[in-house]
């Protein structure tokens, strides 16, 4: 497995770059956080930040949010190089969503909001924060002290608080961490909403189905940046594709049946199915994997070979890899070469 | 650096709506008053009317001193939960992404510290005079009416608490932990009432060239202050825990 790690920044096709980091490092101490990050990040874009604790996911994004400064290398956020002159303005065009929501307990939700609202020097406050409510469904709550919020609720007054700015920018740490599925679904209609009207989105997360569902490309980090890429680009990147095919009972001569068959590579045995298909014979079935270069074109023919070979095919289909062991692969790769 | 009055005006706003609904706050400001108020008002009641001159006029300087506790104590507890408290919320990294500067953010805190301080240590020195004219004797009232301390007392009572609150919000922004905070500010506050005890046990003759340097040291000090609690207020340290490194340090300084 090719470990990937561009140094350069990778400028998507389209459009220019929303967030561009070059060569960025940061060190607290002796301890490297981020180690000489590449990347760049186009307008409009859902962009997922993967890696495991640690990986230097927050400091990256703080750097970005001008909250700390980078030990080396440069960024520009929101089309503006980040200097410390400039870092109001960037302020201003961007929004961040911590991990922990950050609400004064004490106050009322519309007094958070209106007191973020103030510090951004906003006008028509009050529609503002309608708006922002509306958008995340908390409109009947606006009255609520914070302090009495669950977990959840409150998460969803921080996604508001990001919204009042009308950012060109906005960074989301972890921002359904906590969240139940439907409220959670509710964040991905917002991000969704929020691409559509050409808000860039850096999306930090964990959870790999919500990275591969939201985004348009992701980055995986791990102190350094392992890979960058579109999910479906980094599946192609780092897994060959392949047919699992199962069959009644153990081929004879597989090798006879899969050699020189168009548009397969190789094959190899995969054991006994751990699910077998109904209506399976009371033989014990056997798994194959066929490592192909075109699944359109060598399915049907390692179908008609195994007909051809008189055996009783249960099932064939293309292996599917999810963005989940593309993170597993990467990130384990590296730990596994760190000890 | 330009400062912008709306984002103090929305700190200030923000942290005198927190103070109303904060239990400590309240507590502590209903009661340190009035215990501070106890001390020196028993001291005035109890004097004879037949007291020495020279009684009398200790008498009448400690009560005064001690009432200037209260503008001295009750913001500086305050201010010491102002910033490492925002911290230990979560609350400081939200504020920090928004346009708002460190200078701002300080001297919204600072205000809205100093005017309920202010006010209640006006407020006490008030409850202590009508006490005094009601329940003292007309000779020890007159003393207490008199004194040139009364006069200072006015001056004092902003400018000590201003003074304290930069002390609490200094410490502050160096600690993590709000009791070790409290604590500390307390303490680190207390420094011009030394000199404002000397005067008023006559141990330093307290004259109105004195004073009023003191006065015009305190209200410089307490100006410029902002700018030396803004240097310590490091928003790397305060996020992370961990002090920037050398070329974070340079571009640090906004």
């Amino acid at each position: 497995m090719s470990q990937v790690h561009d140094r350069s920044p990778r400028v998507p096709p389209d459009g220019a770059a929303a967030v561009e980091v070059s060569g960025m490092t940061k060190t607290f101490g002796d301890r490297i956080a981020v180690d000489d990050v590449s990347f760049s990040v186009a307008r409009g874009e859902v962009f997922g930040f993967l890696g495991p604790n640690g990986a230097g996911k927050t400091t990256t994004v703080r750097i970005l949010g001008t909250l700390i400064a980078p030990t080396s290398g440069s960024a520009v956020v929101a089309g503006i190089p980040l200097v410390p002159a400039n870092e109001a303005e960037i302020r201003r065009r961007i929004s961040i969503m911590p991990e922990a929501p950050g609400l004064y307990r004490r106050l009322t939700v519309t007094e958070n909001l209106e007191y973020f609202a103030r510090l951004y020097g906003l006008p028509g406050r009050q529609a503002r924060i309608r708006e922002a409510l509306d958008a995340v469904d908390l409109g009947d709550r606006a009255q609520d002290l914070c302090g009495s919020l669950s977990k959840g609720l409150r998460q969803r007054v921080a996604l508001a608080r990001t919204l009042l700015n009308d950012p060109e920018v906005m960074f989301l740490d972890e921002p359904t961490s906590g969240l139940d599925p439907v409220a959670a679904h509710e964040v991905h209609g917002l991000i969704n909403t929020l691409r559509q009207r050409g808000v860039t989105v850096f999306l930090t997360t964990h959870r790999l189905d919500e990275a591969e569902r939201l985004c348009d490309r992701v980055a995986i980090m791990n102190t350094g940046l392992r890979t960058i890429g579109r999910p479906d680009e980094l599946r192609h990147m780092l897994f060959s594709r392949s047919l699992a095919v199962t069959t009644a009972a153990p081929l004879g001569d597989p090798d006879r049946i899969f050699a020189g068959l168009p548009a397969v590579e190789s094959w190899r045995d995969a054991g006994t199915p751990t699910a077998v298909p109904a209506g399976a014979s009371a033989a014990t079935p056997s798994g194959y994997v066929v490592a192909v270069s075109d699944p359109a074109r060598a399915a049907p023919a390692v179908t008609r070979a195994l007909v051809a070979a008189g055996a009783d095919v249960l099932s064939i289909t293309e292996s599917r890899y999810s963005l989940e062991d593309v993170y597993l692969e990467l990130v384990e790769d590296q730990e596994g070469a760190a000890r | 650096m330009s400062i912008n009055a709306t984002r103090i005006g929305a700190v200030v706003r923000k942290e005198l709506t927190e103070y109303r609904r904060n239990r400590f706050i309240l507590s502590t400001m209903a009661v340190l008053p009035v215990l501070f108020l106890i001390s020196p008002t028993a001291t005035i009641l109890s004097i004879k009317a037949t007291a020495s001159s020279s009684r009398l006029d200790t008498a009448v300087g400690f009560s005064l001193m001690f009432l200037l506790l209260i503008p001295l104590l009750i913001p500086s507890t305050i201010a010491a939960n102002a910033v490492v408290g925002e911290r230990e919320q979560g609350t400081l990294e939200p504020v920090l992404t928004t346009p708002i500067s460190r200078e701002e953010l300080l001297i919204g805190k600072a205000v809205a510290n100093l005017v309920p301080a202010a006010a209640l240590a006006y407020l006490i020195f008030g409850v202590f005079l009508a006490i005094v004219s009601i329940g003292a004797s007309p000779v020890i009232a007159s003393a207490v009416w008199h004194a040139p301390q009364l006069i200072a007392e006015l001056f004092y009572i902003p400018l000590l608490a201003a003074w304290a609150i930069w002390v609490g919000l200094a410490v502050s922004t160096k600690m993590s932990d709000t009791r070790v905070a409290q604590q500390l500010s307390t303490l680190a506050s207390l420094p011009p009432l030394a000199l404002i005890a000397l005067m008023s046990f006559q141990v330093v003759k307290p004259t109105l060239t004195i004073a009023l340097a003191f006065a015009g040291a305190l209200l410089v000090i307490d100006c410029a202050a902002y700018r030396v609690v803004a240097r310590l207020f490091d928003r790397e340290r305060l996020i992370t825990g961990t002090k920037p490194t050398a070329r974070t340090q340079s571009s640090r300084r906004r």
